[in-house]
């Protein structure tokens, strides 16, 4: 298995855990890093969905996969026992509830805020207590143009919920130099997933909404993968706190 | 659920267009102030006032308000 082309790139001989690897961008990347040489531990809650997803992995001796809400704290506690130690993770566990900001909803504002900005906290901090993130590993943060960029019509709440992950991956990537753990975040413009594309309702829309792409066509899952596999790998050692932007040039308009 | 309920709770999303001008058989693509955002309110207001879910294929297939509530009477 080993490759002896130069590729800074690689992730060879490395244990990259994903959240939300069973749809969408998760997935995307949980099977690029596998293709990559990393070994994956890959987390989600859709047990058909995740075993489809390790099933398509490039097998190794050491790809695991764990049924698991990382939004609750006893699922969380057991699954740290039972992984040893990474050297990388990428949070791309979200959800996406539509609403215009006169309706907003306590129990969707509660639920959004949990799962996209909490859970993931809670979860590198326990990790990181317990030891679990060697040094100088890299932690990835799929965040989102909204909330970062801009915002979009009916998305107040997931903005708000990426903002306060984007403000705390840069107060963990100052406190956790010290161990040389890189924490960067990505920030994708529209991907053709089943997240966006269901919450969609008019196609007529879709296709008008193109036109602000000046790339011409919405992102795909391995768009975001690719730029994920470069934050994890030995090539951006020195690359710590940034925002990587891949929207096919939304936010240039 | 009865249309004219329906009915005068939509009018009241509506900012810029006269209450008059909507009824059962409005095409609401064809009022000018129609966006996705106002899909996005009809929506969020149909789970606040009627408390049933009514999804974008819904509004996609549906060309007046009269399909709407239709729609929403079968849940």
């Amino acid at each position: 298995m080993k490759n002896n082309l130069y590729n800074p790139f690689s992730l060879f001989g490395k244990s990259i855990l994903i959240t939300g690897a069973s749809s969408g961008i998760g997935k995307a990347i949980a099977l690029e890093c596998s293709k990559m040489g990393a070994s994956v531990i890959i987390l989600g809650r859709d047990k058909k969905r995740l075993l489809e997803t390790f099933s398509q992995l490039i097998p190794n001796i050491n790809n695991k996969y764990f049924l698991v809400d990382i939004s609750c704290e006893d699922q969380i506690n057991s699954l740290i026992d039972k992984i040893e130690s990474i050297d990388g993770m990428v949070n791309a566990a979200g959800i996406l509830i539509r609403g215009p900001f006169k309706f907003i909803k306590e129990v969707d504002l509660d639920e959004t805020i949990n799962v996209n900005f909490k859970a993931p906290t809670l979860f590198v901090k326990k990790l990181i207590s317990k030891n679990k993130i060697k040094n100088g590993s890299s932690i990835v943060f799929i965040s989102s143009i909204s909330g970062s960029y801009c915002s979009f019509i009916g998305n107040s709440v997931y903005s708000a919920s990426k903002g306060a992950l984007n403000a705390m991956a840069k107060s963990m990537a100052i406190e956790l130099s010290n161990k040389k753990i890189r924490v960067n975040t990505i920030h994708p413009g529209m991907v053709s997933t089943n997240m966006h594309l269901e919450k969609s309702f008019d196609q007529e829309d879709l296709i008008k909404d193109l036109d602000n792409y000046p790339l011409k066509r919405y992102g795909e899952p391995v768009d975001v993968a690719y730029g994920t596999i470069f934050l994890l790998s030995n090539a951006s050692s020195w690359i710590t706190g940034s925002s990587l932007l891949i929207d096919g040039g939304y936010t240039l308009k | 659920m009865n249309i004219n309920k329906f009915i005068e709770k939509i009018a009241e999303q509506f900012e810029e267009t006269d209450s008059s001008e909507i009824g059962p058989d409005t095409k609401f693509r064809e009022l000018d102030e129609w966006s996705s955002m106002l899909a996005l309110i009809v929506i969020a207001m149909a789970d606040e006032e009627f408390d049933k879910e009514l999804t974008g294929s819904e509004i996609r297939n549906s060309e007046t308000f009269q399909d709407l509530f239709n729609v929403l009477n079968e849940k």
